[in-house]
């Protein structure tokens, strides 16, 4: 039998999440944390560990008053979040630190900020965008061609994506897009880059969300239902040249990520209650699906189209209506993570009744990184 | 309307740049591996670590691996315009707009034969891809 030894036990999101114009990037991460420090009755003299992505985590500690012994700056885009639940979970077992504040803010929208949080890449500056594919709708869908061609996915499977993430954000009060959508809206939304069309390119908000982590032991502690780790999650990188992917119908960084915390969780497919996988844009649940061996290679966007994804389907993924509906900041990761929290504590808008698992899966760039975890509200397995 | 971006060349690029001012696709090739190419350049193998390799040229033939029609602006380029992702014959994939070519699916096809022809930008020539001329490759 093994235990949990990490837990998650704070856990909030923005007070406001879509346009927040009054708040800065920083403001956002600072609004987060004060939520979720209040949710399990903590300030900032009782975190020892920070860490996050896409922003100065130095500046993090000094705005919120932290005096940390571990930090972590991971920064691969929008799975960093993810990432770091592992690099946290690792320093509190090492005793580098016992409590964790991983924040995310991000002023997508109004544009609030500094710097643009992903940094540039110097090749992909020099042999890709030189030829035009400049902002993520241009560059993530650049593979998705070659896999219609070799694995048989067509642009109504994609449509289906966004319509049935849409009918998930129809039970979340906060979610930006909640009225329900057909393949045909979709399929009549504008053309942004062929095949792709607006539906099925993510929202751009601001908001921001955090989570707290301390051992398992010290979680029986605090005021909320602790959320444990399961295993070590799974990490993994390609590189920010898309044109470089190995293979343009399946993510090396989705395999290597997933088979990892699959592995260390010590689980099966079937013992998943509950999934989230970061969509950007509507092929990334495809991907998704299949390369962390949910189903075969070529049967993920017939998977989502028959329904088995939907309210009252067999897998209950992105419940919360994803990037497509229920907001992207641009690093969408920590909003995976804050949904799958939910399901774990038995409080989502869209409960799934009885979820005891939940894989988290996200990607940072445009399938540049890769991270995944499993939550689970067992202490033991 | 803006120019189109030209590229911020670095010393291990260099010899790319200055192959396609001469009207050469040149690649990188690694000794050890057998003489295999890869893509973009960089002065070591990124399969086996090797230092010991070569610049060659490439033939200039590609298939049309993938690509979008892209609606959104780009500096210089009236949407909407291919961004294709090529396979040349040597094995790599690179980034290409595809030339003489209307942007419709249509005209896209997939695999289809490609041909390598230079774009020049102000003091530099980049490299782009047409439909091969007579068909088959």
């Amino acid at each position: 039998m093994s235990r949990a030894e990490i837990a998650i036990v704070g856990a909030a999101e923005t007070t406001q999440l879509g346009k927040v114009p009054e708040l800065s990037q920083t403001g956002l991460h600072a609004d987060a944390a004060l939520n979720a420090m209040a949710d399990c009755g903590l300030t900032p003299a009782d975190i020892d560990g920070v860490a996050t992505g896409g922003h100065d985590v130095a500046e993090i500690i000094q705005y919120l008053g932290i005096t940390p012994t571990w930090y972590d700056g991971t920064s691969v885009g929008g799975c960093s979040f993810i990432t770091l639940v592992r690099h946290a979970a690792a320093a509190i077992q090492q005793g580098l630190c016992t409590t964790v504040l991983i924040t995310h803010g991000e002023s997508g929208r109004s544009n609030n900020r500094s710097h643009r949080p992903i940094f540039p890449s110097m090749q992909q500056q020099e042999f890709e965008s030189i030829y035009g594919p400049l902002v993520p709708p241009s560059r993530f869908t650049l593979p998705v061609m070659r896999k219609m061609k070799d694995d048989g996915l067509t642009e109504e499977q994609l449509a289906m994506v966004a319509v049935v993430q849409r009918e998930w954000a129809g039970f979340h009060p906060r979610a930006t897009m909640r009225d329900p959508i057909t393949v045909d809206d979709v399929l009549s939304s504008k053309m942004i880059a062929y095949p792709f069309r607006l539906m099925m390119c993510c929202l751009v908000s601001d908001g921001g969300g955090a989570l707290i982590l301390t051992s398992a032991e010290r979680a029986k502690d605090f005021p909320t239902k602790p959320v444990y780790l399961r295993g070590t999650g799974g990490e993994s990188a390609e590189g920010p040249m898309i044109s470089q992917m190995e293979s343009f119908s399946s993510s090396k960084a989705f395999r290597v990520s997933g088979k990892a915390a699959f592995d260390s969780a010590g689980i099966t497919h079937a013992d998943v209650d509950h999934l989230m996988i970061y969509d950007a844009f509507a092929h990334l649940p495809v991907y998704g699906l299949e390369d962390l061996g949910f189903v075969g290679r070529g049967e993920g966007g017939a998977f989502i189209a028959e329904g088995n994804t939907r309210p009252g389907g067999k897998l209950p993924l992105n419940t919360n209506g994803g990037g497509l509906s229920y907001m992207h900041s641009g690093m969408y990761g920590m909003y995976a993570l804050q949904e799958a929290v939910r399901q774990m504590r038995g409080t989502s808008p869209a409960q799934v009744e009885g979820a005891k698992l939940s894989v988290v899966h996200g990607v940072g760039g445009m399938f540049s990184a890769a991270a995944t975890v499993v939550m689970t509200t067992e202490d033991a397995w | 309307m803006s120019e189109r971006q030209t590229p911020t060349i670095y010393p291990e690029t260099r010899f790319y740049w200055d192959g396609a001012k001469a009207g050469k696709l040149l690649l990188n090739a690694c000794t050890p591996c057998g003489g295999k190419a890869y893509f973009p350049p960089r002065p070591f193998c990124p399969t086996c670590g090797s230092r010991d390799v070569t610049v060659t040229e490439a033939s200039g033939r590609g298939t049309l691996h993938s690509y979008i029609i892209n609606h959104l602006p780009a500096p210089g380029y009236e949407p909407p315009f291919t961004v294709a992702v090529v396979m040349l014959e040597e094995g790599v994939k690179m980034v290409s707009n595809i030339l003489d070519c209307p942007a419709e699916p249509e005209a896209l096809i997939l695999d289809m034969p490609l041909e390598v022809t230079f774009e020049q930008r102000g003091d530099v020539a980049v490299p782009q891809f047409r439909p091969a001329k007579g068909g088959a490759a």
